[in-house]
């Protein structure tokens, strides 16, 4: 069997690691809390085009839903699926790149397949 | 393959390759697998040239010469090129890297049974008499409309083998992200294993497109889909586009890892650093890229239209930036160089000025206005058999004469080797060059025979008795490899004396953990630094001798695949049998079953003790005194 090995760590380490696992905690809130007001400003806006308040215009709308999305999107993968964490640079060149083609394809289809 | 020597039974013997995880291992069944598929698939180009030797021949029917073409073209590409260049990046990629194994060796287990299962599926189509006839591209209208099971033998049996791919290539990738020795950098890893990165990362874009096409085929064909069907609201040129979205990246799939392969032996053999080190990568990557943006250059004809037509043009050019710096690098990697002239650097050096040719003829193919002209015709042949033939082949070729001692432990004979190159090389110019003309001179492709007096006859002759060398030259190299497997004459770790690379500093074959202790990596050409220093071990440990944890084999992989070999037929024959939609949920579950027992049983593997490595060394080491 190989053996296991323990590394205690010194207490100044420990401090570190805590502090950073303290930071870390504040801006998963923080961007929890940012995601609940965007879904809320979402739903608002819905509801008052739906309401026929005035500037609520679904030309508006749907544009800043998407936009969104997007900083939603963003948000889960950066913060709450720790894309932003060190040693994530490969996996984010696939995703990006993936993201790009299955952009990029779709929109020669709809460009020279069903002009 | 223990340190003391054990006899074992046939039984045990066969037992012991179908449950293989070791990389090296698959890496051989991968090879052979290859090779089988490619005596296949010549034996049927060998007959399509015998048809066209003469005009008004009658050698085959019509029909039968459509199921030669297709089963030609589909064995080569997914059957035989891919898996051949598959084994070496599973026997060579790992070591060159200095890791123990791939990533994940059930997975790449699996990966091997998916393709043998799918390239069976295909090819038991000829017992049944209805092969796939529609070309090995498989255009939808023509697809759907040919009778019989034909193109459902297509569909299925690439869907098997292209899951198979899938699981390699991400097998490939999580092994290069992951397990590279201490010290080897991205910058420090030999061209073979960018290669390998580059190809494997465009598998992974690559290969969803043709699963998706495949499954449309499938169901339009045998579950009443009208994906394709223009009469029921479907488009038939979305085949088209999925095909290329996937074929063009496929093709530089097969050429990159050719691309490594030469990288090493011309500096290898040339006794000098790849020249351009940073530059190769660099192309490598960019060739890479643009492959995903050119599909539609496959499709000028269809009628997309002068700017789309423009734009994918002038992208198709853009490739040959790449790889022009690619060819003067290996140019000036030969200059000055001391070089040694063994059977791979001859394939190197034929390369060059042959897959330069097939690279001119795609540029000029690139230009949309002579597509037209070039479209369908023998032109069109001639080009893909120039960079298919002389880049890809002569690698694989070049490949096999260069590690075959690091996979089997043998030297193949240098001379016939050189016998081989000669009757392939001289076939294949003979074969391919004439047919650029008998594309100017009006013979359309995949034509079954063509009639006298049109100015075809003496070209289509020549082109016939090239074929019949390059079937000489591959014979000789069946010959030698045969010759070399009886004498069996074991070779040392560095038989070429000019290693530079990780692999040539462990034993041939290696033992079946590689690296006694993980290597430590201190710049490119690892090896060549140790030589340079003089060192005795020629490799830096990185870390004590200690127990190595090793996985066991296992059959639930060839299970699986069996499970879904069986629901192919199943799927094939539901619409007209009774049988058929039972045989699929049974194929189907018995494949969940196989996944259920993989993920319920815990398989924790097993320790080599840090004696027997030892002993091992010891063994070794007093074998070569």
């Amino acid at each position: 069997m190989s053996e296991v090995q323990m590394i205690k760590r010194s207490p100044a380490e420990q401090s570190l690691s805590q502090r950073r696992a303290k930071e870390a905690m504040r801006s998963q809130v923080a961007m929890f809390a940012l995601m609940i007001f965007l879904t809320l400003v979402s739903f608002s806006m819905v509801f008052a085009h739906l309401n026929d308040v005035a500037g609520f215009s679904k030309f508006f709308i749907i544009p800043t839903l998407f936009l969104f999305a997007a900083v939603q999107v963003g948000l889960q993968l950066y913060y709450f699926m720790h894309m932003n964490e060190k040693g994530h640079g490969i996996p984010q060149m696939f995703m990006f790149t993936g993201a790009m083609l299955g952009f990029l394809i779709p929109l020669t289809f709809v460009t020279i397949v069903w002009w | 393959m223990s340190s003391v020597a054990q006899k074992s039974g046939f039984g045990a013997t066969l037992w012991d390759w179908l449950t293989t995880v070791d990389h090296k291992k698959i890496g051989i069944l991968y090879l052979l697998g290859g090779l089988f598929f490619f005596v296949l698939g010549g034996i049927e180009a060998m007959i399509i040239r015998l048809q066209l030797m003469t005009p008004n021949n009658d050698l085959v029917s019509a029909g039968l010469f459509n199921d030669l073409i297709t089963m030609h073209g589909t064995t080569m590409i997914f059957l035989a090129a891919m898996p051949i260049l598959f084994g070496f990046m599973n026997a060579i990629m790992p070591l060159q890297i200095g890791a123990r194994d791939v990533a994940f060796p059930f997975i790449n287990s699996l990966g091997f049974w998916m393709f043998a299962f799918g390239g069976l599926f295909l090819n038991i189509s000829w017992l049944f008499g209805e092969v796939p006839d529609a070309g090995w591209t498989s255009y939808a209208s023509l697809s759907l409309h040919s009778p019989g099971h034909g193109v459902d033998f297509y569909a299925i049996g690439l869907q098997i083998a292209g899951g198979g791919t899938l699981m390699a290539g991400i097998n490939f990738l999580v092994t290069i992200i992951n397990m590279r020795a201490p010290g080897m950098t991205y910058m420090r890893m030999p061209l073979f294993t960018w290669t390998t990165f580059v190809a494997s990362a465009m598998i992974l874009f690559a290969f969803p497109p043709l699963t998706v096409g495949l499954f449309f085929l499938t169901f339009d064909r045998m579950f009443s889909g009208n994906f394709f069907d223009h009469t029921m609201g479907g488009n038939t040129i979305i085949w088209e586009h999925i095909f290329w979205i996937f074929g063009h990246p496929e093709v530089y799939i097969l050429i990159l890892p050719a691309f490594g392969i030469f990288s090493e032996i011309f500096s290898v053999f040339s006794r000098k650093r790849l020249f351009g080190y940073t530059a190769m990568v660099f192309a490598t990557v960019l060739i890479g890229f643009l492959g995903f943006m050119v599909w539609a250059h496959h499709m000028f004809t269809v009628g997309l239209g002068p700017t789309a037509n423009a734009i994918f043009a002038v992208a198709t050019m853009a490739i040959a930036v790449p790889t022009g710096v690619k060819i003067f690098n290996w140019l000036l990697t030969i200059w000055g160089g001391s070089i040694k002239v063994t059977t791979p650097m001859l394939y190197a050096l034929g390369f060059i000025p042959s897959f330069v040719m097939g690279g001119v003829t795609g540029v000029m193919q690139g230009a949309a206005p002579l597509d037209y002209q070039l479209h369908d015709s023998y032109f069109i042949v001639a080009h893909f058999h120039y960079v298919i033939v002389g880049g890809v082949v002569l690698a694989i070729f070049a490949g096999l004469h260069y590690w075959w001692p690091k996979m089997f432990g043998t030297m193949l004979n240098e001379l016939l080797g050189k016998i081989t190159f000669v009757f392939f090389f001289v076939g294949f110019h003979m074969t391919f060059l004439i047919q650029h003309w008998l594309g100017f001179w009006g013979m359309p492709r995949r034509v079954w025979t063509f009639m006298d007096g049109q100015g075809w006859n003496i070209a289509n002759l020549v082109s016939t008795i090239g074929a019949l060398l390059m079937a000489i030259g591959f014979t000789v190299m069946l010959i030698n490899i045969i010759m070399t497997t009886i004498k069996n004459e074991r070779v040392g770790n560095d038989p070429w004396g000019d290693g530079r690379t990780l692999e040539w500093a462990i034993p041939s074959p290696p033992p079946f953990y590689n690296f006694p202790a993980t290597p430590l990596v201190r710049g490119l050409d690892t090896l060549w630094i140790e030589k340079m220093e003089g060192s005795k071990e020629m490799i830096t440990p990185a870390e004590p001798i200690t127990d190595i944890h090793m996985p066991h084999g296992s059959i639930i992989p060839m299970l699986m695949t069996l499970g879904l070999f069986i629901a192919g037929f199943g799927a094939m024959f539901h619409q007209e049998t009774s049988w058929g939609l039972g045989v699929l949920i049974f194929g189907l579950a018995f494949t969940f079953v196989a996944m259920a027992a993989r993920s319920l049983k815990d398989d924790l593997g097993y320790y080599v003790t840090k004696e027997q490595i030892l002993q091992d060394q010891e063994n070794i080491k007093r074998g070569r005194n």
